[in-house]
């Protein structure tokens, strides 16, 4: 094997000069990672312009900024961003590679991985450091990539245990983002671009943002409904419900499937993840698919007929009952008391 | 003229598991659950066969998988592909991305001939989306994830709108390229009556094998020539028919490993339980406004 370094490389996935969220959670969890094992946190910044990236990295504990910066890199593309990175990790072998699970990230997290020989966890919900015994085999400080498998049936917990470099995409939202009070001095290390004819195979002709009217995820209070209300008619009460203590509406997987609600408000493993002040769960059994999704919320309420779903598992507050019945009176106690 | 590789794959139906197919180690009973074909796999060859239909040319479908995989390849002879292969062999067994990808790649350049490679995004026992990219980067050509439409093809370069976080992109990408399918792109289309009655018996060589039971080797020859002639042999391919490097396939050539599994634990919470009435809910909604939650 390679000689093994202890760094930890978050790639910061940036848009017209903004990072995303989940490259700012990444950083907070990577100090942590790094902290565990005496290694340092460096910021991967790969774009256009993005030098004022390269200082902001500092606010949640990065060491060190790696950026590779040249009109050639402005937008998104996967084989320039690919080669660079494969370049990088090929000459300096990072231990741990962390990539948000976005779009983004899960077009180009495999394709470096593969050119690279790494081992890739998707779609992780947690990452630690921990000493492992594997067939018989000790191993120090590998990290344990978790995630939902098989539809959000089971969790498994993946290592790479032989290969310099581990890597993983990690759901938005999942970690937390920690601004720190006392940052690194900003030291930033500039990587050159060197071009390919490979790079010009794709070109973007046009781009549309959608102006999400949607945005769960900085959503106080949510009311999400599931496949348990029976029919749309029923999800309207959700609805109504979410209106009168001025929430958010959202649903699971199931209720998306069935149509009760458009798939830019699933809440779970496979649509977003949230952390609201406030999650009202009606109607919803509590799959861990779902529950991947909502866990983390402040307060949970839940309000099922079935006493042994598992949705009351991680509620505060569980109301067993039928939805039909509470919501009415939910609505008519809050008006009176918040009139 | 533009051919197609289609790499599809079958898996089980974890849209509906309860609690009967978890083994008491919190493992999933694979062999309880419906086999089923991946349906963005399905769109992926959707969009394979309107290609064949606007501009020409040939769509080759792919799975590695088990033998009863052969049942996926048999539904996309039904809906219209031109041949299928099965790569199957027991050294491919416990690959993860990485060596599947690889194998994957090995079998594509063996078939050859082809401008297009399309896969699904993801498949739903793992939804991990990385087989396509990994097989794109083996092939050293370009890829486009999260498809949502083929707009045209011209001069060898197809234009295609892809979804992108929060909106979508078209991208123009020279051929060959790889490109991984939503299934919401394309409704894919029913099998066709005529051809299911045509490729209903298609078979691959171990079917035969169990047609010819109990007769001689010969026998078995001679069934491979007679449905090699009408178009309704499934070639097999294994570490045989392709040259691979044997360090990087099955569990050998994959660098993740699962560690632990954990079955989700179901039953009794800590939770403060409200009464479904007008006082108990009263009593939940104070709590609240004292936390700051309401009000």
């Amino acid at each position: 094997m390679k000689n093994i370094t202890n760094d930890v490389w978050v790639f910061i996935e940036q848009r017209n000069g903004h990072a995303a969220d989940v490259s700012y959670e990444l950083l907070s969890k990577g100090r942590k990672l790094a902290d565990s094992m005496n290694g340092t946190l460096k910021a991967v910044i790969i774009g256009s312009n993005v030098k004022h990236l390269a200082t902001q990295v500092f606010g949640y504990g990065t060491d060190e900024a790696l950026l590779i910066d040249n009109p050639a890199l402005k937008d998104y593309l996967t084989v320039p961003y690919a080669r660079v990175l494969d370049k990088m990790i090929k000459e300096y072998t990072p231990r741990i590679v962390l990539f948000g699970a976005t779009i983004i990230g899960r077009d180009l997290a495999p394709r470096v991985a593969s050119s690279t020989k790494s081992g890739l966890t998707a779609d992780c919900t947690d990452l630690q450091i921990s000493d492992v015994t594997y067939l018989k085999q000790n191993y120090e400080k590998l990290l344990l990539q978790i995630r939902p498998a098989f539809g959000g049936n089971i969790i498994a917990t993946i290592i790479t245990p032989d290969n310099p470099t581990q890597m993983a995409t990690v759901r938005e939202g999942v970690m937390e983002m920690a601004p720190i009070a006392y940052p690194h001095d900003v030291k930033i290390t500039e990587i050159p671009y060197i071009p390919d004819p490979m790079d010009e195979l794709v070109k973007i002709i046009e781009q549309h943002m959608e102006g999400s009217k949607v945005n769960l995820k900085n959503a106080p209070i949510i009311v999400a409904g599931g496949y348990g209300l029976g029919t749309k008619e029923n999800f309207n009460q959700v609805i109504e419900l979410a209106k009168v203590i001025g929430a958010d509406v959202a649903g699971s997987r199931a209720a998306v499937d069935a149509g009760f609600v458009t798939p830019d408000r699933q809440v779970g493993q496979t649509g977003v993840t949230v952390r609201p002040k406030l999650y009202i769960a009606v109607g919803i059994s509590g799959a861990i698919q779902h529950r991947a999704g909502m866990q983390e919320s402040n307060k949970i309420i839940a309000i099922n007929n079935d006493p042994d779903a598992p949705i009351f598992d991680v509620a505060h507050y569980g109301i067993v009952g039928d939805a039909m019945d509470v919501i009415p009176v939910f609505i008519e106690v809050f008006k009176n008391k918040l009139k | 003229m533009y051919n197609s590789i289609v790499l599809v794959k079958q898996v089980p139906d974890t849209s509906n598991i309860s609690g009967k197919v978890m083994k008491d180690d919190g493992t999933v009973n694979r062999a309880l659950l419906p086999a089923i074909f991946n349906h963005e796999d399905k769109s992926a060859l959707e969009l394979a066969l309107q290609i064949k239909e606007r501009f020409g040319g040939k769509v080759t479908v792919v799975t590695m998988g088990p033998l009863r995989a052969s049942d996926i390849l048999r539904e996309s002879l039904f809906m219209g592909a031109d041949e299928a292969y099965l790569i199957s062999d027991r050294k491919f067994a416990g690959a993860d991305t990485l060596a599947t990808s690889y194998v994957l790649s090995e079998a594509i350049k063996k078939i050859g001939n082809f401008d297009f490679v399309f896969a699904g995004r993801q498949a739903i026992d793992g939804d991990t989306a990385q087989v396509g990219p990994q097989t794109a980067e083996k092939l050293n050509m370009p890829q486009i994830t999260y498809a949502e439409e083929i707009i045209d093809i011209k001069e060898n370069k197809v234009t295609v709108k892809h979804k992108i976080d929060g909106g979508h992109e078209i991208l123009e990408a020279q051929l060959p390229v790889l490109i991984t399918v939503l299934k919401d792109a394309v409704e894919p289309r029913p099998f066709s009556a005529k051809r299911v009655m045509a490729y209903k018996n298609a078979s691959s060589l171990v079917e035969l094998e169990k047609l010819a039971e109990g007769n001689s080797l010969l026998y078995v020859d001679k069934l491979v020539d007679e449905y090699t002639s009408r178009n309704l042999f499934i070639p097999t391919i294994t570490t045989d028919e392709m040259t691979v490097d044997l360090e990087r396939i099955g569990i050998k050539g994959s660098p993740t490993k699962v560690y632990k599994v954990e079955s989700v634990v179901l039953g009794g919470g800590n939770h403060v339980n409200i009464e479904p009435t007008k006082a108990g809910i009263g009593s939940l909604i104070d709590q609240l406004m004292i936390d700051h939650i309401f009000g």
